[in-house]
C-alpha cells in the first residue's frame, strides 16, 4: 500500500491552517502504511522563510549550530539553521545551486530532502503521527502541502527512503505504487548525469520528471513523457511552488480520490482522508480517470 | 377481528461515536428486523458487511471499501460515495449508492441489485457471478472481465476493454464503448432482451428507452476447447 495526500489552498483565509489539516490528512491515512512518513510544506514563513532558499537536509551527522557555521562559511555569508525532528532546514539569502553547493561542502554525507523557495520538506522512519508531532505539523502554515505514509516495499526503511522526493528545485513528488523498470531508467538518467540518492523506485520516477523540467517541459508534458517511459503501478502527487498534479497509471488499481472546491484542491489515496475538510460535504468528489494528468496552478 | 398495527423500528448509529465492529456485529443480530440508519461513515471500511436479515439501512455519507460486501437479504442504501468493492459477493438484496462509485463494484457478486446512480469506475462487475448492476453514468476499463453470469447496465459510456475473456453475463450499454475486449462482441436485440432491460432499468429507478441500448455478449470462441489449438497444450 501507501497512503497520499495532498492539499492546495485556494483561500488565503485558510493558509494558518494548513498543518492542521494536513496532520489529519496524514495521520487518516497512516494504515496504510507505518514504515516513514514524510511531508512538503510550500510557504511556511518559520520553515521557509519568504524570499530566500531553502535546503531541508537529513543525516547531517552533525547539529543545527554547527551546520550553520559550516554552511556560512562554505557560503560566504549568513546561514540559518532549523531543527524540525530529525530534519535540518537550511536557509540563506543565496541562488539554489549556491546554497546546495555549501550544504553539500558542509555536510558532505547529509541526504538532501529538497531545496528551493519556500519548500520545507520533512521525513523520517516511525508512525506517521508520532513523527507529525514531532514536527509539530498542525502548527504549519502555508498555500500547499503533501504527505506519504510508507509501506515499504521494494528498498529499505531509512530516511532516503522515505517519501516525498523533492529532487527538482521546489519540486516534489509522492508516490503509491511501484514501478517496475526503475532500475533500467535510473541507469539511463545516471549516464546523462543525474545523481541518485537511494535505490528507491519514486526517485528514478521524481528524477526523471525533474530531469524532463530542466529540459524545459512543463509538468503535463513530463508526466505524459513518465507515462510512456515508466512501467508499473502508480498513482502520482506532483507539486511544485505553483502547482500540483495527480497521474495514475492505465491500469489504475492504485486508489485515489480528488475533492474540489471554491477554496481548495484536496487528493488522496482514500475519502477518509479528506473527510475532515472544510466544506467537503459540498466538495466535488471523482476518481481521476487513467493515463489523465490532472494539474492545478496558482 | 383484531387490527393488526405494523410500526416499524428505526434505529441510528453514529460511526463517530460508536466503533464499527459493534455496529456490524448488532446488524448480524439473530432474526434482525427493521430500518437501520448509520451516520457519520466518514469514508470507513466496511460499512454493513456481511448483513443476512431483511432489513432496511441507510448510510448517510461517503464509505470507503467494501461497503455492503457480501450481503444477503438487505436493503442498503448509500447516500454519497463508495469506495472500491461496493457490495461485493453480494448473494441477493439491493445496494444502491447514490453517487459515485470506485473500482470492482459488485466484483463477484452472485446475486442481488447493485445500482450506481453516478459513475463506476475501473473493474465494475469484474467476475459477476449472477448478480445485477444498473449504473447511471458511466464505467471505466475493463468492466465485466470474465464476467460468467448476472446483467451489467450502463446509462451512459463504457472505458476500454468492456466484456474481455466474458462468459454469459449479458451487458447493455446506452452510449459509447471505448473498446471492446477479447471475446466481447455486439449482439441483436430481440424482444425477450428488450424486456428484460425494461425491468432492470425499471428495478433501477429508470425508464428509458430500452431500443436507444446495446447489447454486449460472449462470442464464445475463448472459453470453449477449440481442437485446432491441441497442439498449444
Amino acid at each position: 500500500m501507501c497512503g497520499i495526500v495532498g492539499l492546495h489552498l485556494r483561500n488565503p483565509e485558510l493558509q494558518p491552517r494548513l498543518g492542521e489539516l494536513l496532520t489529519t490528512m496524514l495521520c487518516e491515512m497512516q494504515d496504510r502504511g507505518a514504515d516513514s512518513a514524510g511531508v512538503a510544506v510550500y510557504g511556511d514563513p518559520r520553515m521557509s522563510p519568504p524570499g530566500r532558499t531553502t535546503v531541508s537536509l537529513l543525516e547531517t551527522g552533525t547539529d543545527a549550530a554547527t551546520l550553520g557555521d559550516a554552511v556560512a562559511a562554505a557560503l560566504g555569508g549568513p546561514a540559518d539553521v532549523l531543527a524540525v525532528g530529525e530534519t535540518l532546514l537550511v536557509s540563506a539569502e543565496a541562488d539554489e545551486d549556491a546554497l546546495l553547493t555549501a550544504c553539500r561542502a558542509a555536510a558532505p554525507d547529509a541526504l538532501v530532502a529538497g531545496f528551493g523557495a519556500d519548500l520545507a520538506v520533512l521525513k523520517g522512519v516511525g508512525h506517521p503521527r508520532a513523527l507529525a508531532d514531532g514536527w509539530d505539523l498542525a502548527k504549519a502554515q502555508g498555500w500547499q502541502g503533501v504527505g506519504h505514509t510508507r509501506m515499504a516495499t521494494e528498498s529499505a526503511v531509512d530516511a532516503s527512503g522515505a517519501h516525498p522526493y523533492a529532487v527538482g528545485p521546489g519540486q516534489c513528488m509522492v508516490h503509491n505504487g511501484s514501478f517496475s523498470n526503475h532500475a533500467t531508467v535510473r541507469r539511463e538518467l545516471v549516464r546523462n548525469g543525474v545523481r541518485f540518492d537511494s535505490q528507491n523506485d519514486t526517485e528514478v520516477g521524481a528524477r526523471f520528471v525533474a530531469h524532463q523540467l530542466a529540459e524545459g517541459r512543463d509538468v503535463e508534458t513530463a508526466l505524459k513523457e513518465l507515462c510512456t517511459t515508466l512501467d508499473g503501478f502508480y498513482t502520482l502527487l506532483v507539486s511544485n511552488r505553483d502547482s500540483f498534479a495527480v497521474l495514475r497509471d492505465a491500469i489504475a488499481c492504485k486508489p485515489a480520490v480528488i475533492a474540489e472546491t471554491d477554496d481548495w484542491v484536496a487528493m488522496a489515496s482514500e475519502y477518509r482522508a479528506l473527510a475532515d475538510l472544510p466544506g467537503v460535504e459540498n466538495a466535488r468528489i471523482w476518481e481521476p480517470e487513467p493515463e489523465v494528468v490532472y494539474a492545478w496552478t496558482r | 377481528m383484531d387490527t393488526l398495527t405494523s410500526t416499524t423500528t428505526s434505529t441510528t448509529y453514529d460511526l463517530g461515536e460508536t466503533p464499527l465492529r459493534e455496529v456490524n456485529a448488532a446488524l448480524h443480530a439473530p432474526g434482525l428486523s427493521g430500518d437501520f440508519v448509520i451516520t457519520g461513515p466518514a469514508g470507513a471500511h466496511n460499512v454493513a458487511c456481511g448483513l443476512n436479515a431483511p432489513v432496511k439501512v441507510t448510510v448517510a455519507g461517503h464509505v470507503g471499501y467494501y461497503a455492503a460486501g457480501m450481503n444477503q437479504q438487505a436493503e442498503v442504501v448509500i447516500e454519497g460515495n463508495a469506495g472500491t468493492g461496493v457490495a461485493e459477493n453480494m448473494m441477493s438484496g439491493s445496494v444502491v449508492v447514490t453517487g459515485n462509485a470506485s473500482q470492482s463494484a459488485a466484483a463477484t457478486a452472485h446475486g442481488g441489485l447493485l445500482v450506481v446512480h453516478g459513475d463506476a469506475s475501473a473493474r465494475c462487475a469484474i467476475s459477476l457471478k449472477g448478480a445485477d448492476v444498473v449504473v447511471g453514468g458511466n464505467v471505466g476499463h475493463n468492466s465485466a472481465f470474465m464476467a460468467q453470469a448476472g446483467r451489467l447496465v450502463v446509462r451512459g459510456n463504457a472505458g476500454h476493454g468492456l466484456g474481455d475473456s466474458l462468459y454469459e453475463t449479458r451487458i447493455y450499454v446506452r452510449g459509447e464503448v471505448a473498446s471492446l475486449g477479447a471475446d466481447c462482441v455486439a449482439k441483436e436485440m430481440g424482444p425477450e432482451h428488450l424486456e428484460e432491460l425494461t425491468g432492470l432499468l425499471k428495478a433501477a429507478g429508470y425508464d428509458d428507452d430500452p431500443a436507444t441500448y446495446t447489447r454486449y455478449g460472449s462470442a464464445r470462441s475463448l472459453y470453449h476447447f477449440h481442437s485446432d489449438n491441441v497442439s498449444a497444450y
